[in-house]
């Protein structure tokens, strides 16, 4: 989230689309009720089912699953073309006005640089023209053709009302309601918040649904103000510590990137990281990118990383793919690639697409080691439990080790929520029987691989020997000394230019401002910096005192980064410093110095004059309309269809789907066509239950206690399938067979003349736990991921539905 | 559920016992479902079996995303999920947490023969005291929302308590605690009605024309209220009776023992209690209801008679406890 769950209730439109957050976040839905009746703020939900959000909102307007980037792209055109832009902000706060280079260019589908053979895009003129200095050329009359306003109002161009009706399914007259609700937030004192989360990831297209968004709510003024934001609802109590601690192939901690192959020296590295300011005067802050990193490798070589070794840069691993996601690593499984897995904290054969696909590759493997406080299915993959998991255990080899794990509430430790907030939890209750912490298990292997190396040596043993590992008990690393660790220290004192000692050796630092490159600090994540000082745990503050009511608490818990609760909140102010809505102040410039109730999003002493972007991490300094070679498949967002899809692209037929998502040829075959299977699948969540843990839990299976689909009325009488009846859910890739919930709530839409259905598949139910027995929604999902970060794309595909006698065998 | 000593009773099932009368600065409570802000997320249903002790087996999907299926002598509170669409094809979800109402003129205590099984206290909570129970289902007969449910394990009747035992030591009910939109209020009547009032006005400036108040005069209103956006047609909510009524068979037998009654007012009247009467069918044989039906078709739908028998005035009091 760049705002806050409490921001929520500043909001004066709270519109939820690739989300159902009454649903799957029903405790910090309670802002979205505060924002109705203490702000009066209307509620609108797209989405293509009437959904639990729907049943407390204003206004519903359906959509067909993975449409939404026509549909929001018509809300720019929408926009534009009725001038509800909020002008000083778009002129001030955005790229609008900058000029793009001229190589730069899009017909029938495709960006300039397409490589069919590899489905990637050559980026080079996805640039910004620059002049004699290096920095972007900017036209402010926005006269020049390529300005990004210009391209953006082109691109855009295409998506007309009923361009967008056709693609969707929305009716007009509701989605011009929408378009209109939208736009009367373009005033400068009027705030819409934008709530989403795996309705727009888990798409071949996520990345830019999310985007298209963010352009929205730039061109309205929406970004860095109270009751603003593009506000991503994670979908468990610590995915953003994942991701902040950099748990993906191609991450390190703190969004910095791992090593490329071809990127063998240190200097190599950097080359393509300290981005140069593009614009005169801009912070540009990944300039300060060698200080995380040589401070990173600090932490986790210590003496070991010289100045002479380019801190122990080669003891990374160099990738030699863009990553390797979970799609990718069973791709490799099934080819017999990986031999063994570690799954730890994960379901794969519940949660991945392609339930058979995965089955099959964990039955190649050599051993299988799962760490989990539950009997998953992953960890039974073997078991032969009729048609929910057909297998024969005396053909699979793979060994499996399940080492029960503690669950949170047994340990010590801190979880990040959505809103970046590092909160502090408590260990509540022992663990049961032989469950250890993850801590100790993790430690127990490495300890135990460290003595092979040391023993046998090895091809590169050097970053395993040199591990830093200095804890009071090394086979047990208590969670608040991993927490100091992630949070950073001195390591010898740190002098002024002066020369006199500002911080001694051996201080928790208070902040990233504090690190340096010349080995002097360490610290494992550099956005957690100021987390755990020589003030304590900051993490376990628990103080709700909020200045001005606006739901910002900043002695409560710690925000990353800087204890910053609103992302961009330079934006907040106008270009003189004065916030743009008065009611609802965020930071603002009193001659001196930004002043506010929230840690400014920017130097404090910068003055307004000065003028210094308010998107500080940018380059340029300015939110992004078009952006440069960031995306992998366009500067601008583009409407393709899902890989299964039961329509041709109406914008342009010869390129359906995205053209730069990776696709494997066995998952290719795998794909369905809508001849076979007429109807649109779109996998969710129910409140009851969360994923795949809460069915083992006796209350939540008695309150969802069987698999069922979600099917509308219209196409139930049409198939004879009668409410609470035995369905057979089949896609190309595999079938279920379960009840049918009839409803009202789903209606076939009209897509380029032709109704279309859409079924609903909640995804909670297996073959382990408490509730009754289940298939699981991924047996259906094809294996696609979105073309920037391989998320499976789980609520677009095609599916086929019949009447069933029921079950076949025991269930 | 509780001890029924715990907190003053203002009415007790088929006995003239009368309850005492110090100690009574006690206000009239109300639990407040705005149905408007409810998400039928079931944390209520969830802290209900907690709190309470309650875990049904696990069942089997029924067609609607209601779980577990009905009230039961295990479930006190439900979810019930209706799809409503008007004559413009409007839909609406409409999401209702059933359960014991707490009737001010609770039908099933004046259709309860057993003595001592059905409690109601000061604070409006209505209470069935197991332990007295004989399983004859007389106040399922004598509920105007189909709520208590006889356990066929140990044939007592079961339903709501409000959390008598947590209003008794001042917390709000379970489910009040567990609502994360908070949908479910509590506190007194008063100010469960006065915040309704302002929740109506909300949705009527959101076009809801007919929203308000549902705090049904057929019973004398009740202890668990419901915020409608539609609250002149109550049955769109899952059935929602339009204007609940105590059974006819239980006012009639209240009508022919009236003699009994006004006997029971004058010795009432010699002992000095002019103003307390407790009244019931507790007379009432099982069989003489079929006869008693046959005469109420005869007699028509006369109008009930208000209120319920020897109720006494309370004063409010100005400070709420809660």
């Amino acid at each position: 989230m760049t705002n806050t769950w409490q921001d929520i209730k500043n909001a004066n439109l709270v519109l939820v689309m690739g989300g159902n957050a009454a649903e799957a976040h029903p405790c910090g839905f309670k802002w979205v009720i505060e924002a109705k009746i203490q702000n009066a703020a209307r509620l609108i939900v797209v989405d293509p089912r009437f959904n639990r959000t729907a049943a407390v909102a204003d206004y519903h307007a359906p959509i067909r699953p993975g449409t939404d980037i026509a549909f929001l792209s018509g809300v720019i055109r929408y926009l534009l073309e009725t001038d509800q832009v909020q002008h000083e902000y778009v002129r001030a706060f955005t790229n609008a006005s900058l000029i793009v280079k001229e190589g730069y260019s899009f017909a029938d589908g495709l960006f300039n640089g397409y490589d069919a053979e590899t489905h990637s895009y050559d980026k080079t003129d996805w640039a910004y023209e620059l002049d004699d200095q290096g920095f972007a050329k900017i036209d402010d009359t926005w006269q020049n053709p390529r300005c990004v306003i210009n391209l953006m109002r082109k691109h855009v161009d295409r998506y007309t009302p009923e361009m967008v009706s056709r693609i969707c399914g929305t009716p007009i007259d509701k989605y011009l309601y929408v378009c209109q609700q939208i736009a009367s937030t373009c005033l400068p004192d009027k705030a819409m918040t934008s709530l989403f989360a795996l309705g727009w990831t888990q798409h071949s297209i996520g990345s830019q649904n999310i985007r298209t968004m963010a352009m929205v709510q730039l061109l309205l003024g929406n970004i860095g103000v109270a009751g603003g934001g593009m506000n991503a609802l994670r979908g468990h109590s610590n995915i953003q510590g994942l991701t902040d601690v950099g748990l993906l192939s191609n991450q390190l901690p703190g969004y910095l990137t791992m090593p490329k192959d071809e990127e063998q020296t240190f200097d190599d590295y950097m080359k393509t990281r300290q981005f140069k300011p593009l614009r005169p005067n801009q912070m540009s802050y990944w300039q300060n990118y060698r200080k995380f990193f040589v401070s990173f490798q600090k932490t986790m070589f210590g003496d070991a990383a010289t100045a002479e070794n380019n801190w122990a840069y080669d003891y990374l691993p160099k990738l030699n793919l863009p990553m390797y996601d979970i799609i990718r690593a069973f791709e490799m499984m099934v080819h017999g690639e990986i031999n063994g897995y570690i799954c730890q904290g994960f379901n794969p054969l519940q949660a991945f697409p392609e339930k058979n696909k995965i089955r099959r590759g964990l039955s190649k493997l050599k051993y299988l080691i799962v760490m989990d406080p539950l009997d998953t299915e992953t960890a039974r993959f073997w078991e032969d439990v009729g048609p929910l998991n057909p297998s024969d255990p005396s053909k699979i080899p793979t060994e499996v080790f399940q080492l029960p794990t503690a669950c949170f509430a047994e340990e010590d430790g801190s979880l990040v929520n959505s809103a970046r907030w590092l909160q502090w939890h408590w260990k509540a209750a022992n663990s049961p029987a032989q469950a250890k912490s993850d801590i100790w298990i993790m430690s127990a292997i490495f300890h135990r691989i460290r003595e092979l190396y040391r023993k046998e040596g090895g091809a590169f043993p050097d970053p395993i020997l040199n591990l830093s590992w200095k804890y009071t008990d090394p086979t047990n690393p208590s969670p608040d000394e991993l927490a100091k660790d992630l949070n950073g220290k001195t390591l010898a004192d740190i002098k002024d230019p002066s020369g006199a000692v500002v911080l001694k050796a051996g201080q928790q630092l208070d902040s990233f401002g504090q690190l340096r490159d010349d080995g002097t600090t360490e610290s494992g994540c550099w956005v957690f910096t100021g987390c755990y000082t020589e003030k304590g745990n900051m993490m376990a503050r628990r103080d709700t005192y909020d200045p001005r009511d606006q739901g910002i608490t900043p002695d409560w818990a710690w925000a990353w980064p800087a204890n910053r609760r609103i992302l961009y909140n330079r934006a907040s102010a106008d270009v003189a410093g004065n916030p743009w809505n008065p009611a609802k102040p965020i930071i603002q410039w009193n001659g001196d110095r930004w002043v506010g109730i929230d840690v400014p999003d920017y130097g404090p002493t910068i003055k307004p004059s000065e003028g210094v972007g308010p998107f500080i991490m940018n380059a340029e300094g300015t939110g992004r309309f078009f952006a440069l070679d960031q995306m992998v498949d366009g500067p601008f967002p583009e409407h393709y269809e899902p890989f299964e899809s039961p329509v041709e692209n109406l914008l342009h037929p010869k390129v359906q789907n995205n053209p730069a998502a990776r696709v494997f040829p066995d998952d290719r075959a795998d794909f369905g066509t809508s001849a076979d299977f007429p109807y649109v699948g779109t996998t969710y969540r129910l409140t009851e239950h969360f994923h795949f843990w809460t069915k083992h839990a006796l209350i939540n299976a008695i309150l969802q206690p069987q698999e069922f689909i979600e099917i509308g009325e219209v196409l139930a009488n049409e198939k004879g399938i009668a409410n609470n009846s035995w369905v057979r859910l089949s896609s190309k890739r595999g079938y279920m067979i379960c009840k049918a919930l009839v409803t009202k709530r789903i209606k076939p839409m009209m897509v380029a003349g032709k109704p279309t259905h859409v079924i609903g598949v909640p995804i909670h139910w297996g073959f382990t736990g408490l509730a009754k027995k289940g298939y699981g929604a991924n047996i259906l999902t094809p294996s696609v991921g979105d073309a920037n970060t391989q998320t499976p794309e789980f609520k677009a595909f095609l599916v086929n539905v019949e009447p069933s006698n029921g079950p076949e065998g025991e269930v | 559920m509780t001890n029924y000593q715990s907190q003053n009773y203002i009415r007790i099932s088929a006995t003239t016992i009368t309850p005492p009368v110090a100690r009574n600065y006690e206000a009239s409570m109300a639990k407040l479902i705005d149905v408007s802000r409810c998400i039928g997320c079931k944390a209520c249903q969830a802290a209900c079996m907690e709190w309470n002790n309650l875990r049904q087996p696990v069942g089997l999907f029924d067609g609607t995303l209601k779980n577990p299926p009905d009230l039961d002598p295990e479930v006190w509170t439900l979810m019930r999920f209706a799809e409503y669409e008007d004559d413009k094809g409007n839909l609406e979800w409409l999401i209702r947490k059933d359960g014991c109402m707490h009737c001010e003129d609770p039908g099933c205590l004046k259709a309860c023969p057993a003595p001592g099984a059905i409690v109601q206290y000061e604070n409006g909570i209505v209470d069935f005291i197991s332990e007295n129970c004989i399983g004859c289902g007389y106040c399922l007969k004598g509920c105007p929302f189909n709520i208590p449910r006889i356990s066929e394990v140990d044939l007592k009747s079961y339903k709501c308590t409000l959390c008598s035992d947590r209003v008794a030591v001042n917390l709000e009910p379970a489910c009040v605690k567990a609502c994360p939109t908070g949908a479910i209020l509590f506190g007194t009547k008063k100010n469960m009605t006065d915040w309704a009032g302002e929740r109506v006005e909300d949705l009527k400036s959101r076009g809801y024309e007919h929203a308000g108040l549902y705090d049904p005069p057929g019973v004398s209103g009740t202890h668990v209220m419901y915020v409608l956006q539609h609250a002149d047609k109550p049955t769109i909510y899952s059935n929602l009776p339009d204007n609940p009524r105590i059974s006819p068979t239980v006012d009639f037998w209240k009508g022919l023992i009236k003699p009994v009654s006004l006997a029971g007012i004058a010795a009432a009247a010699i002992a000095g209690f002019m103003h307390w009467v407790i009244a019931g069918p507790n007379e009432a044989q099982p069989e003489d209801e079929d006869a008693a039906e046959h005469l109420i078709e005869a007699k028509a739908k006369s109008p009930p008679p208000p209120g319920g028998g020897g109720k006494p005035q309370r004063t409010e009091p100005v400070e709420p406890p809660v």
